[in-house]
């Protein structure tokens, strides 16, 4: 590891400032990936301004009954908040999906959303990867990829999403709140990450400088019936294959409002737009559910080794919106 | 040239020069003081350098154990401001004014060890014997998680919220997910956290 400056940021005005004037700069959260990407050569910060200490570390009601997360807030706090849980339980669940209980009690809303890729390819700096170094190549293209993308990937980037806590914010239709020397702009969650195309060492549409400060989530999904489910290799403290957040209104026998967002198939939360607009106004029935996450799922282009990826996304997205679905209208099949 | 992204300043070299000078005056080092099993620490350290190596090489405090050194075994685990964390992954120039407990905090001082640390003697809860430290230090900071109302992924989520979680089996095999122990001890580890909480 290379020798680093350290600043311990006092204020958001004071971190954006002391990342400005320093180059090479790197803002620290938890820290629980960034200080793993230093110990493996892949991050060479030549300062660290530890913004973990900003006053950020509060969840807070807004007036319009949304939610706001400040970026400090630890990933187990904000899992175990009593409004995440009562009113965007899906939140609660994918947060609680992921990592182990030491991992989340570190990890903050801002730097999860900031964790890169485990991609193996990009975690070695003795291959070759072109989110790491741009223009060497991608390993895992025809490598190791059972864990990659099946949608929306590149030739030059196969890589997935870590993240479990973002796929549900995509799903509940939270923004990103941002601070940058532009000023304050806020991010639909399910924009914030970006498709790799042919600049893959982009991971967000977050610019030079700016800082998460936090993640708001909606009136509009308070309340409403959501669900997270997460297929792994093993029961407790693995990344997902596939996963899946949904939130679900049924009215009147058909839905009114969904969302959809699935984890683990591609560069980032891959929100199901195609099998939402299908759903609008049909009855919740599982064969309408299947009907619609097969549309969505056309577009998978699985690599060699990954194609079980698709299937597994349509059914546990099929459990989860049929768990959500009033009883008797999943009856009706 | 395959390594010039790496090094490459924004503006070029020559651009960066003002920068650079501004740069390299400020230290690589600080005084950080610690709080550790209640005695309070202050050490002129590298940025660089990781709590869990902190412990180990200048404070003698070898219970908390290296093992993957990257967050995935649980092996470092301690208790940071009463919560359990990897150590290895925490610099421990962003703890200044952290209290921190390890192992070799838990007993009472006058050589009687933790209950825990009996139940996991009288459970015969360990093999090697490398893991446990970090078991001991994650069980206790899980109990205080279930008690504050934490859920877990198990957890029901209709379970209310601001109450303590009840912990049965599959609670505890959950909650202790971030470690390993290579020995396959799980089953008598489970027994021993059972063995405090009733």
């Amino acid at each position: 590891m290379k020798p680093f400056a350290y600043v311990r940021a006092g204020s958001v005005e004071e971190a954006a400032e002391a990342y400005a004037t320093r180059p090479g700069a790197r803002y620290l959260g938890g820290g629980t990936n960034l200080v793993d990407l230093m110990k493996l050569g892949v991050e060479e910060p030549r300062a660290l301004i530890d913004v973990s200490r900003l006053p950020l570390d509060t969840v807070t009601e807004l007036p319009d009954g949304s939610l706001r997360i400040g970026a400090t807030v630890r990933n187990s706090d904000a899992a175990a908040h009593p409004a995440v849980r009562d009113r965007w339980p899906a939140l609660s669940q994918a947060l609680l999906a992921g990592a182990s209980g030491q991992l989340r009690n570190t990890a903050t809303t801002g730097g999860n959303l900031l964790q890169r890729t485990r991609c193996p390819y990009f975690q070695d700096v003795t291959k070759p990867c072109n989110k790491r170094q741009p223009g060497s190549g991608c390993g895992a293209l025809d490598g190791v990829h059972r864990d990659h993308a099946v949608l929306g990937h590149s030739e030059t980037c196969v890589a997935t999403h870590p993240s479990d806590m973002a796929v549900a914010l995509a799903a509940l239709d939270a923004r990103i709140e941002l601070y940058g020397a532009d000023g304050v702009r806020s991010v639909p969650a399910d924009r914030f990450h970006r498709l790799p195309g042919d600049r893959p060492e982009r991971d967000t549409e977050i610019r030079p400088g700016e800082l998460v400060t936090g993640v708001v989530l909606p009136a509009a999904t308070a309340g409403l019936p959501s669900l997270y489910r997460k297929a792994r290799d093993r029961a407790s403290y693995a990344f997902a294959l596939a996963s899946v957040a949904a939130v679900l209104r049924v009215e009147g026998g058909v839905v009114q409002q969904v969302g959809i967002a699935f984890g683990a198939l591609a560069h980032r939360p891959w929100r199901a737009e195609r099998a939402e607009a299908a759903l609008l106004g049909a009855a919740p029935t599982r064969a309408a559910f299947e009907h619609a996450l097969d549309l969505e799922l056309e577009a998978a282009r699985p690599l060699r080794d990954n194609a079980y990826k698709v299937p597994l996304a349509r059914n546990i997205g099929v459990d989860v919106l049929t768990r959500l679905a009033p009883p008797a209208a999943t009856d009706l099949t | 040239m395959g390594s010039q992204p790496h090094d490459a300043t924004p503006g070029g070299a020559g651009a960066s020069v003002p920068a650079e000078t501004t740069e390299s005056a400020e230290s690589h080092h600080s005084d950080v003081t610690l709080r550790v099993n209640g005695t309070s620490r202050t050490l002129t350290l590298d940025h660089r350098r990781a709590l869990l190596d902190v412990l180990r090489e200048d404070l003698d405090l070898t219970g908390a154990k290296k093992g993957c050194d990257h967050g995935q075994c649980g092996a470092c685990t301690v208790l940071v401001d009463g919560r359990r964390v990897n150590s290895c992954l925490l610099l421990a120039v962003s703890l200044d004014g952290r209290e921190v407990v390890t192992v070799e905090g838990l007993g009472d001082g006058d050589g009687e060890v933790h209950p825990l640390q009996q139940a996991f003697l009288d459970r015969d809860a360990f093999q090697c014997g490398y893991c446990t430290p970090g078991q001991i230090c994650s069980a206790l900071g899980a109990v205080d998680e279930a008690a504050m109302g934490h859920p877990s992924h198990v957890t029901d989520p209709g379970r209310p919220s601001g109450r303590p979680m009840p912990l049965d089996r599959d609670e505890i095999r959950e909650r202790l997910s971030g470690n390993l122990c290579r020995c396959g001890a799980y089953p008598h580890i489970v027994d021993a956290v059972e063995d405090v909480i009733r």
